[in-house]
């Protein structure tokens, strides 16, 4: 679609959800939103790497944790606001992820993976033994009370902008789910993308024909290292409370690599499509049956894309697509 | 040109390189041959830079390159074919091309003309037109060939080393690319360093031959001198 | 608080859990250091073996290294059937570095819900007589939940030492890794020895699984905790390299026991993946490793 159609496009996916914030009572929705969203934008994130580079990241967990714990630290120390969490979190894990990616991406891809996995345990078990933000215990978070901003009142139960927490973090949610699709569709269409997919298909070939990979890896491993740290950066605030072992877990590492594996990694929209799908399938699981039955869907799901359509749902589409010509 | 200065490579306990010395000048058609595991590409990726660990020198146009990571070489002028041809498979040929035109060739040297119309050139010289558009999978052996000739020549290069690209072809393919290289070479005055198995090819090609055995170079001269050494002989058929 | 009996306890220990380690890694050492295979699923499988052991432990009240040994013929069929998964999917077609690594990561994650949705999340246990036994020599204690695996570990490593270099079979499985060419001139299809190899790895998650249900008490998840070790033992020793994996896992064991007893527990996890990013930035051969390996 044309650039300005996109643009169009999302600009009135945005405001519908903020007057679905008004609109819609039930919480649930917003709640189930959230999640679904949160999954969307870590796909998303890996898919920077894992789809456009072909490096896997075991550890997009360990991203997310540190980002949400910077966070915490922000609020500890300087009494920090949501917006500046956010930040922080995505300052901080880009550092994080610039680190790792300096000292491992000059190996095999392989290795990579193993280290990002190590990241996920280090990262965890420093957090777990560090008092300032709660060790293993947790921490909890209390939103501010009637925030504004520039004199409007944001969260209030009336003439507010939202009428609790929960919807607008919903709200800023769909807004970063949007600019990260900007971000990965920027990417794709532009020098940057070609050298990436150069890079993916070739690596020793696309070096030799001038691109610099060494630096559009670290360059992808940052970008995908910060958008998962803003991801995590706002998770604080919306559970209102953390602890290491939902920061860290691994199930957010495997939903975060099955959702693009299933739904495509060519371009932003596999890892669209796959949170959603994949996502709505969850919500439903856990409400009906239990929460374990959520990893079961994933791995089995992640096991059968793998094997037998290894282009995820884009690839099944584009074939039968093809095939009604 | 390209100035090789006691060049040698270990790989373990393996010597693949050892004290080489070559001299390339401007504009030359220089063959290089050897048996297999005689360095022969070892010695191209550690000109182009794929290997940065060796010992030695690798100057080109009096600059030392040996800090120079292969992306940086490339970008002054130094480009290669690979032996078993790696064509970036998600894009079609044409993509193929604009990868190079986009990333190693300075702005200036483009002279006005859009990357797609110099793809578009290169295409025409190599005979691809039919396969422009097409991705890299729908190609025949000699097309994968003549793809990775196109790519390296769209480096816009100084010196071109093409690795071993006639293997497997047939009698007229080997024709066909030999064509391609020398014509190259009258037209653009580009360095070609050819590395071929394939004797009448390097023959008529090179206006001189290198022969490498066990990593070091046991002779340098014209293709006629080269092909009656004694050492060369002896490389290739034994005592 | 450093004391002689402390630390010598501490060394023992290190000693005894670098057995055990050992007896993990193995496996992986053949599949990921041999076979270039990176199986994560690896410590699940030995979960998987361990909750084997559990059910005819409990139910049977066999022997658990007896059940372990039992069932390895089992794990091994299956390590043949995933390995013909793995290399049509993804070998053949050069997927590996990608779609392989996710593969194994899904199965990781099946096998764990599975077992999950079968016990539970509650910790198990396995009898037997040998376990509660203690023996005592001065200060040092040796407790003999440790000590019978170390001794079954140390056997079936230098058990898999001889195999692979003095049988025929054990040395094509080393040349399958360095020289797939050779072995087809000489009429062998690498692909049935990678095959074997593969079977061979998960067979001794039977057994691996037996040994730690013995050491500690299990729960679905725990597969995770171990992963870190596993492969930071068999990169640490370098690949392919049985002696560098047993090296570089008793340096594990003794270090974790250090850190556990002058340092406390919750910080024992980060000591092999710490180990493990370092050696991966300066020197990714390891110990014994093979030269060219880890370069991309």
């Amino acid at each position: 679609m044309s650039r300005n159609r996109f643009y169009i496009i999302i600009g009135a996916l945005l405001v519908l959800s903020y007057l679905a914030t008004h609109f819609v009572d039930n919480q649930y929705y917003f709640f189930a939103g959230f999640a679904i969203l949160q999954l969307m934008v870590m796909a998303l994130a890996w898919n920077i790497l894992g789809g456009y580079v072909g490096y896997v990241n075991f550890g997009s967990a360990a991203f997310f944790g540190l980002g949400a714990y910077s966070a915490i630290v922000a609020l500890n120390l300087f009494d920090a606001s949501l917006f500046a969490q956010i930040i922080t979190g995505g300052c901080f894990a880009a550092l994080i992820g610039f680190g790792t990616g300096y000292l491992t991406l000059r190996l095999r891809g392989v290795y990579f993976a193993i280290a990002t996995l190590a990241l996920l345990v280090v990262s965890e078990t420093l957090i777990v033994n560090w008092e300032f933000v709660g060790g293993a215990a947790g921490t909890y978070v209390l939103p501010k009370k009637n925030p504004t901003i520039l004199g409007v009142l944001v969260v209030g139960k009336q003439n507010a902008l939202f009428d609790n927490y929960k919807e607008l973090l919903f709200f800023l949610m769909c807004l970063i789910a949007l600019a990260t699709i900007i971000i990965c569709s920027l990417v794709e269409n532009s020098k940057l993308g070609r050298g990436l997919a150069a890079l993916r298909d070739s690596e020793e070939a696309a070096e030799s024909m001038g691109v610099p990979t060494l630096r559009l890896k670290l360059f992808a491993t940052t970008l995908s290292a910060s958008i998962m740290g803003v991801t995590g950066g706002i998770f604080p605030y919306y559970m209102t409370f953390i602890d290491p072992l939902s920061a860290f877990n691994l199930d957010i590492s495997v939903n975060a690599l099955a959702m693009p594996l299933i739904g495509g990694t060519a371009t932003w929209l596999g890892p669209v499509l796959g949170a959603v799908v994949l996502g709505t399938l969850q919500q439903i699981a856990t409400v009906t049956i239990s929460s374990e039955v959520n990893l079961l869907i994933v791995g089995l799901f992640l096991v059968a894309f793998v094997i037998f359509a290894p282009s995820g749902f884009l690839g099944l589409i584009e074939k039968y697509w093809k095939r009604g010509d | 040109m390209l100035e090789i200065k006691n060049l040698s490579k270990n790989f373990g306990g393996f010597t693949a390189l050892s004290d080489i010395l070559l001299n390339v000048e401007p504009g030359e058609r220089l063959g290089l041959i050897g048996p297999n595991g005689s360095g022969k590409t070892t010695l191209i990726n550690c000109i182009s830079g794929l290997i940065q660990d060796y010992q030695g020198e690798v100057y080109f146009n009096g600059e030392n390159l040996n800090s120079l990571v292969a992306h940086k070489r490339a970008r002054r002028g130094i480009s290669r074919s690979f032996q078993i041809p790696k064509p970036f498979t998600s894009m079609t040929v044409r993509q193929n091309l604009l990868i190079p035109l986009e990333y190693a060739v300075r702005a200036d040297d483009l002279q006005g003309i859009s990357i797609e119309e110099q793809a578009d050139k290169i295409i025409d010289n190599l005979d691809l037109n039919e396969k422009s558009n097409q991705l890299t999978s729908g190609l025949t052996q000699i097309e994968m060939r003549k793809l990775e000739l196109a790519r390296a020549m769209a480096v816009k290069p100084k010196v071109l080393i093409s690795d071993e690209a006639m293997a497997g072809l047939s009698s007229s393919e080997v024709d066909d690319i030999l064509k391609i290289l020398i014509t190259l070479n009258e037209t653009t005055r580009i360095t070609i360093i050819m590395i071929e198995h394939i004797m009448r090819a390097v023959m008529s090609f090179s206006e001189r031959v290198i022969c490498l055995d066990a990593g070091r170079i046991i002779a340098n001269g014209t293709p006629d001198e080269v092909i009656i050494t004694p050492a060369v002989e002896k490389a290739y058929l034994g005592e | 608080m450093f004391s002689a009996e402390l630390f010598l306890n501490a060394i023992v220990i290190g000693i005894l859990l670098g057995g055990f380690y050992a007896a993990l890694s193995i496996g992986l050492s053949i599949s990921f250091g041999l076979l270039d295979i990176v199986n994560i699923a690896h410590p699940a499988f030995i979960i998987l073996g361990a909750f084997v052991c559990f059910i005819f432990n409990s139910h049977y009240g066999f022997d658990p290294i007896l059940i372990g040994i039992i069932f390895a013929p089992a794990f091994y069929v299956l390590g043949t059937l995933i390995y013909r998964i793995y290399y049509e999917s993804f070998e053949k077609t050069g997927a590996e570095d990608l779609r392989g690594l996710a593969f194994f990561f899904g199965v990781m994650f099946i096998i764990e819900v599975i077992l999950i949705m079968s016990f539970g999340v509650d910790f198990q246990m396995v009898q037997a007589d040998y376990i509660d036994f203690k023996a005592t020599f001065g200060v040092v204690d040796i407790p003999f939940r440790m000590f019978v695996p170390f001794v079954i570990a140390m056997i079936m490593t230098f058990g898999l030492q001889y195999f692979s270099s003095r049988t025929f079979f054990g040395r094509a499985m080393q040349a399958v890794a360095q020289d797939t060419l050779a072995l087809r001139l000489m009429a062998i299809d690498p692909a049935r020895i990678k095959r074997i190899a593969f079977g061979l790895s998960l067979a001794t998650c039977s057994i691996a699984g037996a040994l730690l249900v013995i050491v500690i008490p299990i729960e679905p998840s725990v597969g995770r905790l171990y992963i870190g070790q596993v492969f930071a033992i068999v990169v640490l020793g370098g690949l392919g390299s049985q002696s560098g994996t047993l090296i570089a896992a008793m340096l594990l064991g003794l270090v974790e026991s250090m850190i556990t007893t002058f340092f406390g527990p919750s910080w024992s996890p980060a000591v092999a993946f710490g180990a493990l990013i370092l050696v991966l930035a300066f020197k990714p051969t390891g110990i014994l490793g093979r030269v060219g390996d880890t370069r991309g």
